[in-house]
């Protein structure tokens, strides 16, 4: 019997994660189409960019410098075992630019800006702030969740080329406390073996990363019910679905982006 | 502004609705004639706010149909459905106000949303309806600034920032001040009288019959009496003098 019912649990747990999926898929399939038909609410948009990016810059930048002082640290320690502290540039600004600056700037804005959504939304949904957008013939759909999607699918590219060159700043600030590195030999020697290959599609998979962080945080906050409590959960959700999908959307853009460009040695 | 329409503006007919298990709606059926006001009575939770919700089509019937100047609500969406709901106002029974907003850009929203009135028009007209329900010194206040009562208000002014041909108003003197709640009902009765069609939902018997015109009483989902206050008065239902002696009718 107790193992039926942890079959029987199992089972449902599936079944609601598929039903989720679903839902997700179904709300942001609806919020591509919603995006390219008019009214754009271009308005509501740029207020978005401005408080999702421009607010979310500091927090992303000392991230950045932060990562970049302890990867050099790493680095170094790793490199200086054969010799090579000359590469410790090229190294850190590869590891930056190719994976660890999207992935921790898709974790920090699913923090600060899928909590924040998760909220809003679910906290107009409770006190009907939604439905008093419908009855003044608002498309409340378009206005909240389409805006806020296109928003971060904007800002997410242009935060994670926050966070790289605050990262190879913190290396370089680490690397020259160490050994005296000059700025200019150490830009030089980052971006010796970085091509477009490694920059564009790893900053472009960012606009995919704002993409599931807004519709999961979009849907989570417009299913909102319960009150207090359910925006609290709402929020939370947001953080935790949009930290999930971000790592495991991240581990099949990555293969996508070696099908198109295979990683070359040398 | 509004649509060429000759019948009722609003009619509902046979409009069931179910929440699971439980029967919101059952077979309601009344109509509300040009310019008149509807006061949909009742005790708690038995549908009067879905009712309302029906009419501006945020809550779809189960069964039966919702006519809106002449037109179906039901199969209506996006940009047609947004048209005719340009014509209605709608009173939240909380307010709803969008507290991101100032109350003046609360008022102003509707206006900035479906006119090309220019910004210093919009601002006087949001001025001028802030001021119909007694807040003109609170435009640039945020919501969480107000009292319960001042936030009611506020929503109406909202409500009724387009001069919509079409009212809806879910309990518009709960929690005012008998002196304030007054003044309210003058409002709607102006509203009225000025040739807006208005359905209010409310506990408030004297208030009713300062404004409405017909009147309904709902009971467990279903329109249990339905004519002018003095035949609700005497009606031989139990249940209906129940509710009309509880509240103060007379």
């Amino acid at each position: 019997m107790p193992l039926l019912s942890t079959v029987d649990r199992a089972g449902a747990g599936v079944l609601s994660l598929l039903e989720l999926t679903g839902a997700m898929a179904t709300f942001g399939g609806r919020a591509l189409v919603e995006a390219a038909r008019p009214p754009y609410e271009p308005g509501e948009v740029i207020r978005h960019i401005y408080s999702f990016g421009y607010r979310s810059a500091p927090l992303v930048a000392t991230a950045g410098l932060a990562i970049g002082v302890v990867l050099s640290m790493h680095t170094r320690a790793s490199l200086e075992r054969f010799g090579a502290e000359a590469m410790i540039p090229a190294g850190l600004a590869i590891a930056l630019i190719r994976e660890t600056g999207p992935l921790t700037t898709g974790l920090l804005v699913a923090g600060r800006v899928g909590a924040g959504i998760g909220a809003e939304i679910g906290a107009m949904k409770v006190s009907e702030q939604i439905d008093a957008l419908e009855a003044n013939a608002v498309d409340a759909f378009k206005y909240l969740a389409v805006t806020r999607i296109l928003a971060l699918m904007l800002v997410m590219p242009l935060l994670t080329i926050v966070m790289d060159f605050a990262g190879i700043l913190g290396g370089y600030l680490a690397e020259a406390a160490v050994s005296g590195m000059s700025w200019r030999m150490y830009f030089e020697r980052a971006f010796t073996f970085i091509t477009y290959a490694d920059l564009i599609p790893a900053t472009v998979k960012t606009v995919v990363f704002g993409f599931l962080i807004a519709v999961s945080a979009s849907y989570l906050g417009f299913t909102t019910s319960r009150g207090t409590e359910g925006v609290g959960e709402a929020s939370t959700r947001s953080v935790v679905l949009g930290s999930m999908l971000i790592i495991l959307g991240d581990v099949i853009l990555v293969k996508v982006i070696f099908f198109f460009y295979p990683p070359v040695a040398g | 502004m509004t649509p060429a329409h000759d019948g009722p503006p609003v009619r509902l007919d046979g409009v069931s609705k179910r929440f699971g298990s439980k029967t919101v709606l059952d077979d309601i059926t009344f109509e509300i004639g040009k310019g008149k006001a509807f006061c949909l009575l009742g005790r708690s939770g038995t549908g009067k706010s879905v009712t309302l919700r029906h009419i501006i089509g945020l809550v779809q019937p189960d069964r039966g149909k919702v006519f809106v100047e002449g037109r179906d609500i039901a199969p209506l969406h996006g940009r047609e459905l947004a048209g005719l709901r340009q014509h209605m106002g709608f009173l939240f029974q909380n307010a709803a106000l969008f507290d991101s907003m100032s109350v003046g850009e609360n008022v102003a929203f509707p206006m900035r949303r479906h006119t090309d009135w220019k910004e210093a028009e919009i601002r006087e007209r949001a001025q001028q309806k802030l001021a119909a329900v007694g807040l003109e010194h609170d435009f640039d206040k945020m919501p969480a600034d107000l009292s319960g009562g001042m936030k009611k208000r506020a929503g109406l002014a909202r409500a009724m920032a387009l001069d919509p041909a079409i009212l809806l108003v879910d309990e518009p003197s709960a929690g005012l001040d008998p002196i304030t709640a007054s003044e309210i009902d003058e409002l709607l009765l102006a509203t009225k009288r000025g040739g807006t069609t208005i359905a209010v939902v409310t506990h408030n018997i004297p208030s009713a019959r300062a404004i409405g015109d017909d009147f309904g009483l709902l009971h467990e989902g279903k329109l249990l009496a339905r004519g002018s206050l003095d035949e609700l008065d005497a009606s031989d239902d139990p249940l209906v003098q129940a509710f009309m002696h509880s509240h103060g009718a007379g």
